[in-house]
């Protein structure tokens, strides 16, 4: 059974269909990638399947639960983080302190006021963790605002692992990197892999089809394919899209 | 998060600083000329200002109807005396949770919005409370408010304190600044503290964490709300009576302005500085001239157009602290 499913998903805005039977599932373990040009849809996707927008049809499913329509903060409290394109983090925080608000663990007690959040060392050391898990490692102090582009973009993938997520949404991780930094956030997603399950949406082709297990295509404000990147290659949907000539 | 730091501490040197300078002021005040009772009502402000901040500054919410909380606060202690029993701890309770009960219902009606919507929001029900207090006679007493209110003295069983005098009302008001102070000083520096401060910066990403911002922000209108009702309730024993002024617009965007002139931004004590200036512009400007409003107005503006980190921000540059 898929760990996350999306079945016959519908999204208009005013008159504007922008999702029609869009049906989805990941499995556990697995990368799966969500790729398609740009206008298709991709991002409305991610924002319907990360509780951002409600769907006008459709239903998600989360392992067992019906997830449908639920806010963000619930969806995440189940276990689903995710990251973005434009990257969102807490500028006026250090590196360190990103981090520790993205913990389970000070969430859980985010309305605990008796005690300073300064004196808890075990935070401190599972943030630290989490920052060497994406080469920040050394970095805590720095000021989050002070970082290059290409570590703000390692932070942002670092909040959404902080949270310890049973599924893992990246939203065009690579976006806006070049070609060294796509290089080093391979090699992290690589790494990441072994522990997560992840979604990536994508446009970064030659990206996708080297971290991901399954990918689905969508174009149209539809799901015209999905296989593996092999699979892919040969689709005679994906070759009849522009997307042929990329993949 | 170094241990080091002082956001650990529940006492910390500029708070001993503040209380050294307050314990004192008695004793001092008279020979910068100015007078005893200034000391009582700086300490009230500074209870109400930073209760605010922890919106403004720490939440990133701005309010220009807080003067209602402080009138609501007010009226509570003054009705509670007059209708419930004549007790300090009822009519402080009173206003503590009349301030919770009107904060909290207000702030079901904010706690989704941000920006301009909530700004304007907090103007209209700043200005329905100013409006309530004005036509509500047989409760309110109208424009001439509740007057004659006592100041029972301060009864912790075994001792009592007559707090008739404005001196022993000064030390009485101290020792709550003080509670508020480290109270406030430990709130910002806890999980909740960070993570309002968290959602100030980026709402969208907190809410993704798995925040649910408008519960924080329901919960730090309320705190702020309350704290500006215990003040209300500490003013109404200093002038012996609650009226209607304290609640209008006016009233509210001088707490603001307080605020931003102090630093509110960008330091905890920013409100407190920030307290400090006004007294001290009203008391010493105003013996100069009557216009001095105009000319605390004008710093407020030069504050906003060059420095809108306020006195907290400048003093960071020149000793190159970083803000806490």
């Amino acid at each position: 059974m898929a760990l996350f499913e999306a079945q016959h998903l519908h999204k208009r805005f005013g008159d504007q269909v922008v999702l029609e039977e869009i049906n989805l599932s990941f499995e556990a373990g697995q990368l799966s990638g969500i790729m398609g040009p740009n206008g298709a849809g991709k991002t409305t996707c991610f924002n319907l399947l990360t509780g951002l927008y409600k769907p006008d049809r459709g239903q998600i499913t989360f392992g067992t639960e019906n997830i449908t329509g639920l806010p963000p903060h619930t969806i995440a409290q189940k276990g689903i983080a995710r990251s973005f394109q434009i990257i969102n983090l807490f500028d006026e925080y250090s590196v360190l302190e990103n981090v520790v608000i993205a913990l389970p663990r000070v969430r859980d007690h985010g309305f605990t006021c008796h005690r300073a959040l300064t004196n808890d060392s075990e935070t401190a050391d599972r943030a630290a963790n989490v920052l060497a898990q994406v080469g920040l490692a050394g970095r805590e102090h720095e000021n989050a605002a002070d970082l290059s582009y290409g570590d703000r973009r390692a932070l942002e993938i670092a909040l959404a692992i902080a949270a310890e997520p049973r599924l893992l949404f990246l939203d065009e991780p690579t976006s806006g990197v070049g070609t060294e930094g796509t290089a080093r956030l391979t090699e992290l997603i690589e790494s990441l892999k072994e522990r997560y399950t992840i979604v990536i949406i994508e446009h970064d082709m030659r990206f996708l089809f080297e971290v991901a297990d399954r990918i689905s295509v969508i174009h149209w404000g539809q799901v015209i394919a999905e296989g593996t990147p092999d699979e892919l290659r040969t689709n005679k949907w994906v070759q009849a899209s522009n997307l042929g000539k990329l993949v | 998060m170094t241990p080091t730091t002082d956001g650990g501490r529940l006492i910390t040197g500029p708070m001993l600083i503040l209380f050294a300078a307050l314990v004192t002021l008695p004793f001092w005040v008279q020979s910068v000329g100015l007078y005893q009772y200034l000391g009582v009502e700086v300490a009230i402000w500074m209870i109400y200002a930073l209760g605010f901040n922890l919106l403004l500054g720490y939440g990133g919410l701005p309010s220009f109807g807080h003067g209602a909380f402080l009138g609501v606060g007010a009226y509570a202690f003054g009705l509670a005396q007059f209708h419930v029993l004549e007790n300090l701890w009822v009519g402080l309770l009173a206003a503590i949770l009349v301030g919770i009960v009107a904060g909290g219902i207000v702030g079901l009606f904010l706690a989704h919005r941000r920006g301009i919507y909530f700004a304007l929001l907090t103007v209209a029900f700043g200005q329905v409370f100013w409006f309530v207090s004005l036509k509500w006679f047989s409760v309110t007493g109208g424009e001439d408010g509740l007057l004659g209110i006592p100041r029972p003295s301060a009864d912790f069983g075994l001792v009592e304190f007559d707090l008739s005098s404005n001196l022993s009302l000064y030390y009485f008001t101290l020792a709550v600044l003080m509670i508020v102070v480290v109270a406030l000083w430990r709130l910002v520096h806890s999980p909740f503290g960070k993570v309002v401060r968290a959602i100030k910066q980026n709402e969208t990403r907190a809410s993704f964490l798995g925040y649910n911002v408008r519960l924080y922000k329901w919960a730090v209108f309320t705190l702020s709300a309350t704290t500006a009702a215990l003040a209300g309730g500490l003013f109404a024993m200093a002038q012996q009576s609650a009226f209607p002024d304290v609640m209008n617009l006016v009233s509210s965007g001088t707490i603001v302005m307080m605020v931003l002139i102090g630093g509110g931004f960008v330091s905890f004590w920013g409100p407190v500085i920030g307290v400090t200036v006004f007294f001290v512009a009203r008391d010493v400007i105003g013996s100069i001239t009557e216009t001095w409003l105009l000319w605390f107005g004008l710093m407020f503006m030069l504050s906003v157009l060059f420095k809108p980190e306020g006195v907290a921000g400048l003093w960071q540059d020149s000793s190159g602290e970083s803000p806490a």
